[in-house]
């Protein structure tokens, strides 16, 4: 069912190639980033004794 | 209940727990149906053939790209007038998500360019304002990571931000205040004339809902992210101090 494109494929299919593999960079380092942060902080709260956030 | 209620950092994890499936769930959604909508059941364009597909994300990108930055900008400026830690925190997150947009916007742009007219890049009034403003994100991203305390960081930073707000309202606007150039007006009008046909009027507005809902829910998830960090941060300074 893909529309046929023509000469234009290469644009069309480059664009949607290059906004899906920036999206998925930027979601996949939020992810890391996100993982992380709560190992370093479960680390660091639990030498203080706290879990209040 | 004010709204200020949410600038305490517990009071922002609790209703951000809360909020962020409905925002993935709702952004699967409109962006799915968007993208899927505008790239399979949209006819060609007349004048841009099947490139007009394009539009389905280069428009919401380049909204987007403008609009982080004037959320960074009020954020920012909410951090300079009251100190309130998570509004800097909040317009630190957005900053990648920004930058992102506006990249895909000038590659999307250039690819969209060079079949209709003929160049990838022209040294058009909103193409170099854009190209300026990913220079500023870049400028911002590096700046926070430059100053070792966050406060002196957020102020400067804020400072960078209300300078950089100049290139984002021209990237808005470089179109209306020079008319020259290659890039043509708005796509999106109140002006039912200069508006998009309607085949493609909606499918583009599923796409605008869907990418602001992604950014919605990327600044709540890097923002719960930062503010754990400066958590973090601010317990291993007290361990120092023990």
């Amino acid at each position: 069912m893909m529309p046929d494109l023509g000469k234009y494929a290469v644009a069309v299919l480059g664009s949607y190639g290059a906004t899906i593999a920036l999206i998925a960079a930027l979601v996949a380092l939020s992810f890391w980033q996100r993982g992380r942060a709560k190992r370093l902080l479960a680390e660091v709260e639990a030498r203080a004794g706290k879990t209040d956030v | 209940m004010s709204i200020w209620e949410y600038a305490n950092p517990k009071k922002f994890m609790q209703t951000s727990a809360w909020a962020l499936p409905w925002a993935v769930g709702l952004t699967v959604l409109c962006l799915g149906a968007g993208i899927v909508w505008g790239f399979f059941f949209t006819p060609d364009d007349y004048k841009q053939g099947a490139t007009v597909k394009i539009l389905y994300i280069h428009v919401p990108a380049a909204m987007m790209a403008i609009n982080a930055w004037v959320m960074m900008l009020v954020t920012s400026l909410i951090w300079i007038v009251r100190r309130h830690h998570v509004s800097a925190l909040a317009a630190k997150a957005a900053a990648p998500i920004g930058l992102t947009f506006t990249l895909i916007a000038l590659v999307t742009g250039a690819l969209w360019g060079q079949p209709m007219w003929g160049t990838w890049w022209a040294w058009d009034p909103r193409l170099t304002s854009f190209l300026i403003l990913c220079l500023f994100y870049l400028g911002y991203i590096a700046l926070w990571q430059a100053v070792e305390n966050p406060d002196t960081a957020a102020d400067l930073t804020g400072i960078l931000c209300v300078v950089g707000s100049v290139f984002a309202l021209l990237s808005r606007y470089a179109v209306n205040f020079w008319n020259q150039g290659l890039h043509q007006g708005a796509s999106l009008s109140l002006d039912k004339e200069e508006n998009v046909s309607d085949v493609y009027w909606f499918p583009l507005l599923l796409c605008i809902a869907g990418f602001v809902l992604l950014f919605i829910t990327l600044v709540l998830m890097r923002t719960r992210t930062e503010i754990r960090l400066r958590r973090a941060q601010a317990l291993m300074a007290r361990e120092r101090l023990a």
